[in-house]
């Protein structure tokens, strides 16, 4: 990606397969969407019958006898539209609760000018050669998806007019379309697009995507109203949506123990007695296929195995099992330590490695009394409800699993060689993901489950993992450590700033732990004289991984909360004091171009989330607000939070104010849904932590880990901007600024500054 | 043999262990897997079901204390193709994200409406225990509120 991009921190702390995906310049995933993919590839009429066949499922039954045969449309891997009307949208991209599925529907039946009541959203199959980059992450799959998306709906809406046009024997350009009809108006004629489909089906696909008319924005019919999500029908009455809920005949349910202690072996367990027990098939011990520098990535971690009837025989059986861990090559780590060592590291002005620097720092510190700040943010799990599953089902020469990953594509050469088997061998069927929050861009479950099926040969199995074994093998957020000096000018404004972070590495390969970074052009970077940013890091066994906002989120908090300590010490308005830093910049960024941050688009939610929250005016007796800013996943969003705090340190979050700029938004209710949740689940992981001691989590379910619940939540106001730029995902960027903007009203109610993660470590609770 | 009454049907299950809580038995023996497991420790409320329409966390107790009894899962919430005032709302306010606690969420809102149909907020916040990880809070506090009002007048539970 662009220098530009790389101005926010989660690009650099992806894991490294995602960082693969993610660095395919936007153009260019733009370029390789539909032309040479899921458009012209599988179009072309009688010739494409196969592959459309393959694509998008078989041709609809010929009609009553004697009739033509009515054919289905299908010019692609995007749409399909029935001789009866039915009109069936594929969307591409895991649905994790993030609203996908209903997006990519409402984007191909705005250009495709369908009546949503006649759209039908199903997810595709997962296949690269049709699809391309096909996972949940980054916030990226309406950025990567939104030309080609419309373009396949342009183009299919284009060949029923043609089809109309050849009927009627009338120009192209006198034919209108709405609510899946083509329309001549001049002689009054219409018909529906499924009574188009045959002859559609018999036409040429658009010879370039590319040269397709878009809609103008302001035609649209869709796009920015408000569509509840395509499977909530099956939701609210308990249809088999996701992995877990898969059924096959004969299938046997599994588990497989590991070490508390990441990366402990299996010296010896009482397989014997295990085997015998009621429900029990099989039992065994797993050597492990992982490579201990970057375990949860590339395989199997050591254990043992017990295969049985039913879930319960097999959870059941695990209380019985007796295993003598080995645990020379397991984590030692501990966060205690971890604490002790920061602090003592976080007094040298700059880290091992210097990421950037800007004119003489140093000079400037040894002149000046700095403002001084020592963050430290804790560990925390992803806690998604959906406990790790996969079904998988080994017949010797082909392997087939149902799982809930949000990178389908990584599975298949992780499961294909567990198996021992050609890519093309292995079929992944994607599921609806019981939350993903990033745990799931890894696929250890899905190694697990392709293990354990090899071993029970032409036998379905799912394999399941307790909440114990979620929590106690995830891959955390990482925790961590920053140390910032800030320098005020005599007028008050911010003059430099040393930014010192204590992160971590792998102790083998060193390579920087995920999330565990700090951006080259991080904000303030390219808007002070006087800079410096840099890194220490130390050793950490324990698997970390993209966690919401990866690096993002807790940048987001120390560097919002020190911006706010900055103002304070300037005796200046928060709101003011980052406005002049964005104004430095004002109007220097390009219009359009890379999806970097943007001063004004910075400073356009800054001032509409002031105006909104009302900032600067009187409020409810106790009442203080919080501001916070952060540019992440190409989102520009300002949160103030207005908060109240009790006498015993409660705090309670009245109202969330959030201004979002991610170009025009797809799904109004999908996107207030998103920016609502992101809200909920700041206030809850402030309050939450993963501590390690001896290698081992000490927080393994919900009794431990008590994730936020209905109590006090709060009212949460969400005002888009609505500009003209490229559009983006939303089940990130909202969430950086939350925490902060919470933290810096907490200031605000007590004078008390919280620079340490979970609050509760200074006393607080979040009511 | 276990004998469940479960949403209207009577069901027997062969050779289950005495200790299988009803979660399991209603997920791998009667293949009912709206009901979810999430924590396993009556914790989350993802395995919420109505016994004797009061709701329970189903992986806390084994399937043979409810031998004989009435179980409903959100299978049986409806008993025709129409939807409760609550799914609607639910429906309505797009409340779900991922889903995965929904069912849950669901069944615990079912009961507290038929306890107090017309709720406060303090008697939700006091009812609905289970976990949301997505943060659906907001949206299951109005849909509760929208089918209230729904149902008002109407005599009817949602």
């Amino acid at each position: 990606m662009s220098a530009v991009i790389n101005s926010n921190a989660e690009h650099h702390t992806m894991i490294a397969e995602f960082e693969r995906l993610l660095a395919q310049p936007m153009e260019a995933a733009a370029a390789q969407s539909l032309s040479r993919r899921g458009f012209m590839k599988l179009s072309g009429g009688v010739g494409g019958g196969l592959v459309l066949a393959l694509a998008v499922g078989l041709p609809d039954q010929a009609s009553a006898q004697g009739a033509p045969p009515q054919v289905p449309f299908a010019p692609g891997a995007y749409v399909r539209i029935s001789p009866d009307g039915k009109i069936t949208l594929y969307s591409k991209n895991p649905e994790i609760g993030q609203g996908i599925k209903t997006a990519f529907g409402v984007i191909l039946a705005e250009e495709l000018d369908a009546a949503w009541a006649d759209v039908t959203v199903e997810q595709s199959e997962i296949n690269a050669a049709v699809y391309g980059a096909q996972f949940a992450g980054g916030s990226l799959s309406i950025p990567t998806n939104w030309d080609n998306l419309r373009q396949a709906g342009a183009g299919a809406r284009a060949m029923l007019v043609a089809a109309a046009a050849k009927q009627w024997g009338v120009a192209e350009s006198e034919l209108t379309t709405a609510d899946s009809n083509v329309i001549h108006a001049a002689s009054g004629r219409k018909a529906s697009y499924g009574s188009l489909a045959t002859a559609a089906a018999a036409l040429p696909v658009p010879a370039d995507p590319k040269a397709l008319k878009l809609k103008d924005r302001k035609d649209y019919k869709l796009i920015g109203k408000r569509f509840t999500g395509v499977d909530n029908v099956s939701l609210v009455t308990g249809k088999p949506l996701f992995a877990i809920d898969v059924n096959l005949p004969g299938m046997l349910y599994a588990s497989l123990v590991k070490c508390p202690s990441v990366g402990g072996k299996v010296a010896s367990a009482n397989i014997d007695e295990i085997k015998k027990l009621p429900g029990i098939t099989d039992a065994f011990i797993v050597e492990g296929t992982a490579k201990p520098a970057n375990v949860m990535m590339t395989g199997v971690l050591p254990g043992v195995a017990i295969v049985g009837k039913s879930t319960w025989a097999v959870f059941s059986a695990r209380k019985q099992l007796k295993v003598n861990w080995d645990h020379s090559t397991a984590s030692k780590d501990s966060w205690s330590d971890y604490v002790v060592k920061a602090k003592e590291l976080a007094v040298k002005p700059a880290g091992d490695k210097v990421v950037k620097t800007v004119g003489d720092i140093d000079k400037v510190l040894a002149s000046a009394k700095p403002v001084e700040g020592y963050y430290q943010f804790a560990f925390v799990s992803h806690a998604q409800l959906e406990p790790q599953n996969t079904v998988a089902w080994f017949k010797g020469d082909s392997i087939e699993l149902w799982a809930p990953t949000q990178l389908p594509a990584n599975s298949l050469p992780l499961v294909a060689g567990i198996a021992g088997l050609k890519a093309d061998k292995v079929t992944l069927h994607q599921m609806r993901v019981g939350g993903g929050f990033g745990r799931r861009l890894l696929n250890d479950f899905v190694a697990d489950a392709a293990y354990v099926a090899t071993k029970v040969p032409n036998t379905p199995v799912k394999l399941m993992w307790t909440r114990e074994d979620d929590m106690q093998h995830d891959a955390y957020r990482v925790g961590g450590f920053m140390a910032y000096k800030g320098v005020l000018d005599e007028q008050g404004k911010l003059a430099a700033l040393n930014a010192h972070m204590i992160g971590f590495e792998d102790p083998v390969s060193k390579a920087p732990t995920t999330a565990s970074d700090f951006g080259a052009n991080e904000f303030p970077a390219n808007y002070l004289t006087d800079y410096r940013a840099s890194i220490s890091r130390l050793p950490l066994s324990m698997p970390c991984g993209p966690w919401r906002a990866p690096g993002s989120n807790t940048m987001s908090w120390v560097q919002q909360s020190f911006f706010h300590e900055l103002a304070v010490a300037a005796k200046r308005d928060h709101v003011e004091f980052l406005l002049e830093v964005f104004g430095r910049k004002a109007g220097a960024a390009p219009q359009a171009g890379p999806p970097g941050l943007n001063p004004d688009r910075a400073i356009g939610v800054i001032k509409l989330a002031a105006e909104k929250a009302g900032w600067g005016k009187p409020l409810p007796k106790g009442h203080h607000l919080g501001l916070a800013f952060f540019f992440s996943h190409q989102g520009h969003i300002a949160e103030i939070a207005e908060v109240s705090v009790d006498a015993k340190k409660k705090v309670t979050v009245h109202k969330m104010t959030v201004a979002c700029d991610i170009g025009p938004v797809i799904n109004l209710s999908g996107a207030e849904n998103q920016v609502q949740g992101c809200v909920v689940d700041a206030m809850s992981t402030l309050a939450l932590e993963i501590t390690m001691e001896n290698g081992a989590a000490q927080q393994v379910n919900y009794d431990k880990y008590p994730a936020r619940r209905m109590p006090n939540s709060p009212q949460v106001d969400v005002h888009f901007v609505q500009s003209n730029y490229n559009p983006t995902g939303l089940g990130e960027p909202a969430f950086p600024p939350a925490a902060p903007a919470i933290c810096n009203a907490i200031f605000a109610a007590t004078g008390t500054r919280i620079r340490t993660l979970p609050i509760t470590k200074a006393g607080f609770s979040v009511a | 043999m276990l004998r469940l009454n479960v949403n209207g049907q009577e069901r027997t299950i062969d050779g289950i262990a005495d200790d299988t809580p009803l979660l399991w038995v209603l997920r791998d023996e009667l293949k009912l897997v709206g009901t979810k497991f999430g924590c396993g420790v009556g914790q989350c409320g993802a395995c919420t079901v109505h016994l004797n329409g009061q709701p329970i966390r189903s992986c806390q107790i084994p399937a043979v204390a409810a031998a004989g009894q009435k179980v409903t899962t959100v299978e049986g919430l409806s008993a025709s193709a129409q939807l409760t005032a609550l799914q609607q709302a639910w429906i309505d306010h797009d409340v779900p994200q991922c889903g995965y606690c929904q069912s849950g969420q669901l069944m615990t809102a079912t009961a507290l409406l038929k306890q107090h149909p017309k709720p406060t907020d303090a008697q939700i916040d006091q009812f609905m225990t289970n976990i949301c990880r997505c943060g659906t809070y907001v949206r299951i506090r109005k849909a509760i509120h929208a089918a209230a009002a729904a149902t008002a007048g109407k005599g009817g539970a949602a």
